[in-house]
Formats: C-alpha cells, structure tokens, sequence
C-alpha cells in the first residue's frame, strides 16, 4: 500500500512522518530535480505492510515551484517512478485549518481517496479550540481523525482509521477531475472552506498569548537583531567549542588507524595506499562529521521551535540587498563552519533558483579548513607588529581575508542573478510565521540522523573516490631507487605542477606551490602538509612552524600575498565540489561553481601580485 | 465587518504596527510586484488574504520598517509592503 503526507508547509508534516516511520527513512533526491525525496515503511495494527512518501509541503496543486510540482504530480500519478497514492493523508495545524481545509477541497477534484489528520490536536484543545470531527467529516466528506504526532500512541487512532479506509473495496475509482484553479475559484475554495470551518470549529477569541509575548521580543527591530547575533554566535561557540574536541579526537583516531597500517604492512604501495589514500582520506572528510551534526542539532532546533521562519524576516532585506532570499542567511552562515553542511542546509530554501544562487556562494565564506593556510602564510610573512597601537597587523589580514570573502560572496550573488536569471522574476517574500512549538528531541534526533548518514554516504561514495585519484596522482609514478628529492617530486602531481608552472608565474606560484595545490585539492588544510612534504620537512601538520620558517626564506612576500588572495576563492576541496553535484543533481553546477572559483583565485593572484611587485614587495 | 466599513479604504502595504482591519478586495495591478496579477493574487488568496478576513499588523522589519507581519484571521503571514500594496483594507 502506499500512503503520500500532503499537507501546507508548519503543518507538523515531518514531525507525522517521523513518528510513523521512526528511524526507517530513505532520504534521496528525485530524479533531475534538487528535491528531497523522503520515504518511510510501518506496519498497520491490521498488519498492512505501508510504504508512506512525505510530500513537499504546499498550499495548493498549482505547482508554482519544483517542489509542489512534485507534491502535484505524484497525487496525480504523473510522476515516472512513483507508485498512485492508494490513499493521501491531508495533514493539517489544528490550531490552524483555514488553509488546509482550502487545499483539502482542492485535493477532492483529484479523485484519490482522502482523509484528513487533524495534528496537534493536544495544543489546539489547550488553547481552547474544539473540533466538532464527525460534523467536519460530513461536511467535508472525508474521514477526519485527531493525531497527536509528538505524543506516544498519538497516532493510533489515525492507524486504525487507515486499516479502516484501506479494507473498504475500493469500489469504481474516481476520475480526476483536478485542474488549475481560477482566482475566481481559488476565493470560492477559501470561502467554502471558511463557512465549513464556521460550522464545525469553534475559536477561541485570544490568539496564542505566549506566541505573541515571544514575538514582541524577537521581531523587536533592535532586540530581535541582537538576539539573532546572540543565537548565531551560540551556534558558532558551539560548532568550535563542542566540535573541535570531537573532531580533534577523530583526526587522532585516523591517524593512529594510518600508522597501525603503517606498522603492520611492508612499505611499498599497498602500505601507502592504506594510509595515505584510503584511511587519511576518509578521514579528513569523515573529521567534519561533528560540525555537521552540532549545525544541524541547532538548524533543526530552531526550524522546529519556529525561529527560522522569523531569523528569515528579521535578515529579509538585508539579504534581499545582494538578490539573495532571508532564509539563505542560515546555509550561508553554516558555510563559515564547512561549506558541506552549509550546501546541505540550503534545503530550507524552496524556491530553486534561490537556493541555487546560495549553494553557488556558499563556499565563498572563508571555512575553517582555510584557517592552517591563512594562519601559516600569515604568521609566516606578516609581522606582529601594532597600528596605532592596538591593531594586530596579523588580525587585520586574517579580518581581511574574511572580509574578502563575504563581499565577494554578494557580488557574486549581485552577478549570477544579473548574468543567469535576468528573466527571472525573485520569489517574493511572503512565509507563515508558525506559532512557537517545544522542539521535539526525537524528532529532531532523527533529522540530525538522516543528515549524519547522508553526509556518510557521500563520504564514502564520491568523496573517497577523489580522495583516491588524488592520492594516485601524488603517488605514482615511483620514485627511481636512490633518488633523494621528496617522492612527490616524480609522481604525476608534480609531473602535471611543472606543467601548469608556466601558467601559475604571472601569479607568482612556483612549481612547489602547483604541486602542493593538488593534494590540497582533498581538503584545503592539506596543502599545508603538502608544502611540507615538497620542501621535504618531516612531520606533517605538527611541523607548521618548520614549514613557515621554510617558506620565509623561499618565497617572497608577493607571493605569499598572492596565495593568500587564492585560497580567499580557489574551489580546492573535492568534498564541497562532490556535496555541490549531489545537491543540485547535475554535473554542470559543480562545474560552474569549479570554473568561476577558480577563475576569481586566478585574477584575485594576479592583482595582489602584480601590485606586491609594483609596490616594491617582490 | 460592519463598524470598519466607514473607515477609509488604504493599502495594507501603507499600514503601520497596530494597524487592524478587514479585507475589502484585492487589487493585484497596483502592487507593482514581481509577480504578475493573477499569480500575486492566486498567492495572497492561497494565505489566506481574502475578503471579509480580519487582518492586523504585528511587526515591521528593520530596514524600512519592511517587510511586515500580519495576523489574518488566526495565521501570522510575513510579506513584503510592495505585495501587501494589493491587500485594500478599511
């Protein structure tokens, strides 16, 4: 049997999905589309096996975005792939039914059998609302049953109506008779659905008092500002503070796995294919896994609670200045953690084009594996001296290149909407702010969850992939026996740095710098043990101090300014590239996003080393 | 609705916070949105904004006291002054 969750957006749509299925999800994309595509399996008390499909929320069948054409097309069974709901589940806010019962009478014209779950119904008898349910039900001539998705056993009797409906003959299908609604049509619906609700719900006079009280602090347009700095910077201690332990703990772990490897196999290839290729390049992606759950824990808290929708209006025109949506304020802010859970989080952007300006900047905010770079060229060739007195020259380059990144991020989104999507017309702001709502720990445990495993996934799919053909590049060919220069220096890294040499000296790269860069493509913190290794410093990442002693006396400062200004834009981290395919679903965005990162570091490099050398600093 | 009807009729994208009303009609052609008159309004009727529904304003944002919070009927939807310009309310 398959069952399909329709319902508007702040429903408690997912919190449904979540307490019937459980942990027993798949979350994947549809087909061509950057949708999410959730599906869950339970079992009835009558024993039917059920595979249940959690729609996109919507507010109407007119499909005015990718997603609520997939909402549309699979009610209609238009949809290649995906089994005709044998029955759909209208879920709606029982505090709030006006638009739900609007989309219910829109759903009837299609012809498939119906029921409406009224959730939450514990908060709405709280606050006073009663239901007259066998009254809805004639009116609406569906079946209607109460459900309480956060509470055990809430939905049994939403089950047992489901056997019920299931077991009845299907009797002669009805036709679809769904098309497009007329305005005209649309204000019919909405009145019907009003006088059904006057007829059979009854209001109480004062809305949700505790809503408001929140509110009045929140949307405060001073307080409400300093509160969304205060969550923002909770969330960054958070990432940094929580993260960092975990992440440090990982990195020991792999490491010590590599040397195990190192310790028990013969040297030779196989030994360094283990180590260098397969278990420090899982694990140097696999080390992001904390962040990724601890941004995710916070994104989900706050989506749940109702905060996102209102850090949405707060952020609205301050973002709409650089043509981005308020609600890419989160994705993008993530993005100074990691790019990837930052990509992954733009999933609370619905609108396509929206969301794919944001993946598309996203890592353009400075991550933190930029930090080893920045800080070893930094407090390699820039002294720790003070301006006036209390500017740390050091902090202002490291501010700087913050900076950089951000105002580049807006011009960028200022130029794709400009070059990409002139024709297209901005999804206009308008979003239900939901009532505030305690966020429910399992449910968003299982959100968490289904992130971590997907994130996994993609480690250990397309990511490892990279990591392996990097790892074959700076590996092979072998050094000749007797050789004395690092083994880096014969493989096919360097082999293909000497060859990019040429392009890379109007920047002021040498051919170390090009061969560094391709290991650094792996994650860009690498590069930082890469220049070691070509300048045959032992000790990897510990070594930081040696490797910046070594480049002080190597490099100039042009051409520490010059790489600096790469890593500000260079798209060197084959991760976020693999999250960015898998996100958008196609080839080509990852490959706009490689070419235009790579064309801003290329011209960025040129511009400080040019003015470096014209400034005496060659 | 009766007691608002001699109220002067006013674009809910002019009214300030506090400002509380009932909806007249939609007039999609004079927000100047992006969107195009029957989308806008097929949106705005789609949450809820239809005639006869009873709308306050709850909140302004920071930057040009836009975009706005309004409670219609028992839903709080944000939405910018330039859209809300089609909301006329007496």
């Amino acid at each position: 049997m398959h069952l399909a969750l329709v319902g508007t957006p702040n429903s408690g749509k997912t919190s449904l999905f979540n307490a019937l299925t459980g942990s027993r999800q798949k979350v994947a994309n549809y087909p061509g589309v950057t949708v999410e595509r959730k599906e869950g399996a339970f079992v009835t008390p009558m024993g039917r096996q059920v595979s249940l499909i959690d729609l996109p929320g919507t507010y109407s069948l007119r499909g005015r975005s990718p997603d609520e054409e997939i909402t549309r097309d699979v009610v209609l069974g238009r949809t290649a792939g995906e089994a005709l709901p044998d029955l759909v589940l209208c879920v709606a806010d029982s505090t709030n039914l006006r638009l739900t019962i609007r989309l219910l009478l829109e759903l009837k014209s299609t012809g498939r059998p119906l029921m409406l779950v009224l959730n939450m119904f514990d908060i709405a008898t709280r606050r006073g609302v009663t239901v007259d349910v066998p009254h809805l039900a004639e009116a609406l001539g569906v079946p209607v049953v109460t459900s309480i998705a956060v509470r055990k056993g809430g939905t049994a009797n939403l089950l047992r109506l489901t056997d019920d409906v299931l077991a009845q003959s299907p009797g002669k299908p009805r036709e679809n008779l769904w098309r497009p609604l007329s305005v005209s049509e649309l204000r019919t619906t909405q009145r019907e659905a009003d006088r059904i609700i006057a007829s059979t719900v009854s209001l109480p006079a004062r809305p949700d008092t505790w809503t408001a009280r929140v509110d009045s602090v929140v949307l405060h347009p001073v307080g409400g500002l300093a509160i969304l700095l205060l969550i923002l910077f909770v969330m960054f201690q958070a990432v940094f503070a929580w993260a960092q332990p975990l992440m440090r703990l990982l990195s020991a772990g792999f490491d010590a796995l590599g040397q195990f490897v190192h310790d028990a196999v013969p040297a030779g290839l196989v030994q360094s294919f283990l180590q260098n290729g397969v278990i420090s390049g899982v694990g140097s992606v696999v080390v992001f896994l904390p962040q990724i759950i601890v941004i995710f824990l916070f994104i989900l808290l706050l989506e749940d609670f109702g905060y996102m929708a209102r850090a949405a209006f707060l952020m609205d025109r301050i973002m709409g200045g650089a043509g981005l949506h308020g609600r890419a304020f989160i994705p993008l802010l993530s993005s100074f953690a990691c790019a990837i859970p930052g990509i992954m989080a733009t999933r609370v952007i619905d609108n396509r084009r929206d969301r794919l300006t944001t993946i598309l900047i996203a890592p353009l905010m400075t991550c933190s594996a930029r930090i080893p770079v920045y800080t070893l060229i930094i407090s390699a060739f820039i002294p720790p001296k003070l301006i006036w007195g209390w500017i740390n020259l050091q902090g202002l380059v490291m501010f700087g290149l913050y900076a950089a990144g951000i105002a580049s991020a807006l011009g960028m989104s200022f130029l794709i909407k400009f070059l990409m999507w002139r024709d297209y017309q901005p999804a206009p702001f308008m979003l239900e702010l939901p009532d505030y709502k305690m966020p429910r720990l399992r449910s968003v445990a299982i959100g968490v969850y289904t992130r971590a495993l997907m994130f996994l996934q993609r480690a250990g799919t397309t990511i490892f992939a990279m990591m392996v053909l990097i790892w074959f590049l700076a590996s092979f060919p072998q050094p000749p026996a007797g050789a004395t220069d690092p083994a880096i220096d014969y493989s096919l890294a360097a082999m293909i740095g000497k060859a990019i040499e040429p392009l890379l000296l109007p920047v002021g790269f040498n051919w170390q710098i090009a061969v560094a860069l391709i290991p650094g493509m792996a994650a860009r913190e690498v590069a930082v043990a890469a220049l070691g290794t070509v300048y045959a410093i032992e000790g990897g990442k510990e070594a930081a101090a040696q490797i910046g002693e070594a480049l002080a006396s190597k490099w100039t400062l042009a051409t520490a300014l010059s790489l600096l200004a790469w890593y500000i834009f260079a798209p060197q981290c084959a991760s976020t590239l693999a999250v960015i395919r898998r996100e958008t679903g196609s080839w080509k965005w990852m490959a706009v996003t490689f070419i235009y990162m790579l064309t801003l570091a290329y011209l960025a490099s040129l511009a400080t080393y040019n003015i470096a050398v014209a400034a005496g600093l060659g | 609705m009766s007691e608002s009807n001699d109220r002067p009729q006013l674009p809910l994208g002019l009214a300030r916070r506090g400002f509380t009303g009932v909806i007249q009609h939609l007039a999609a052609g004079q927000a100047g949105s992006a969107l195009s008159d029957t989308e806008l309004e097929s949106r705005l009727i789609e949450l809820g904004f239809v005639e006869g529904a009873k709308v306050e304003v709850l909140h302004e944002g920071i930057v040009g006291r836009d975009p706005i919070a309004v409670r219609v009927e028992n839903v709080t939807i944000a939405v910018r002054r330039r859209e809300a310009m089609a909301i006329i309310v007496a």
